[in-house]
């Protein structure tokens, strides 16, 4: 098989993951696109491995792991989100600023502010 | 010579590239449907493809984890995510941030360098599938004789993040209290 077309599927894949990151408000849609991200870099080490022939299957070794450090991020990303989700009632990832770097302008922002220096 | 190679295409890459545009076709549906629980479903379409992927790349054990793994159990967790943050059934308006089409031209862009990239690099590589390279034995083998240190570092590292899960959904119970006992006092 030609090793092009494993490779520009798990790029293609990529991109689809950058795009559902950078584009979705729901954090739990975020992390799906994680999961698609992390899938294609894991096709990614299998294509290579199966075409290395690595004695140690090194590759293939690296998704299992991948697979499993995939399970370990989706169970403690789910856990902050659901408690952010009852602290805050969304889960939205653009309404949670309250680490945000604030503009001068915004006047409760700046009234905080000049209460917590003083 | 090369474009006469590629050209001539096996069995196997056929089924590759078709499985490849499912795949590829449940993941843009992933990430731009509107109904949050389909979003979760379109993954697991675009997993399940990935593990024949695997399975015609003859890493077999990877495949079958994958499915376990992915298909069985992290699927599930966002599925109870979604529920228990009250996900709307139907399509809901505001699935999508402001910044779309920032990401559509950095999701474009990526797309168009790492695909050049790639094609260009490996244009004359060939995958050899006549023996097959990841059954489970040989798999097993080099996992626990060459990879064993860090697989037991793997088993720590999930037990902290089943430890740190279980602390994080406990704090709420403690902080409760506490606001209760604040309320109380006031």
């Amino acid at each position: 098989m030609h090793l092009v077309y494993p490779a520009v599927l798990a790029a293609l894949l990529f991109c689809v993951g950058i795009y559902g990151v950078l584009a979705r408000r729901n954090a739990i849609l975020v992390l799906m696109s994680v999961e698609l991200m992390l899938a294609a870099v894991s096709l990614n080490l299998v294509a290579f491995d199966v075409w290395l022939r690595d004695e140690v299957h090194t590759g293939q070794v690296f998704t299992l792991f991948l697979i499993a450090l995939a399970a370990a991020e989706i169970g403690v990303g789910l856990a902050i989100v659901l408690l952010v989700h009852r602290n805050r009632a969304t889960s939205a990832v653009d309404q949670l600023r309250a680490l945000a770097d604030r503009d001068e302008e915004e006047p409760e922002g700046a009234a905080s502010r000049e209460t917590t220096t003083t | 010579m090369t474009e006469r190679e590629i050209l001539t295409t096996s069995g196997q890459e056929i089924v590759f590239v078709l499985v490849g545009l499912v795949v590829l076709g449940a993941a843009v549906l992933c990430v731009t449907t509107r109904q949050l629980v389909h979003a979760a479903l379109w993954l697991v379409v675009a997993l399940g493809g990935l593990a024949v992927e695997y399975l015609l790349l003859t890493a077999e054990f990877v495949a079958w984890v994958q499915v376990l793994i992915y298909l069985g159990s992290v699927v599930v967790l966002l599925l109870f995510g979604l529920m228990l943050t009250r996900a709307p059934i139907g399509p809901s308006p505001d699935v999508d941030s402001g910044n779309r089409r920032v990401a559509l031209a950095v999701a474009l862009a990526s797309a168009a360098t790492l695909v050049t990239l790639v094609v260009d690099a490996f244009r004359t590589t060939w995958i050899d599938l006549e023996t097959p390279h990841g059954e489970s034995a040989a798999l097993g083998d080099s996992l626990f004789r060459a990879w064993v240190l860090p697989f037991e570092a793997l088993s720590v590292l999930l037990l902290a993040a089943l430890v740190g899960a279980i602390a994080l959904s406990r704090a709420r119970a403690d902080r409760a209290d506490g606001q209760a006992d604040e309320r109380g006092a006031r």
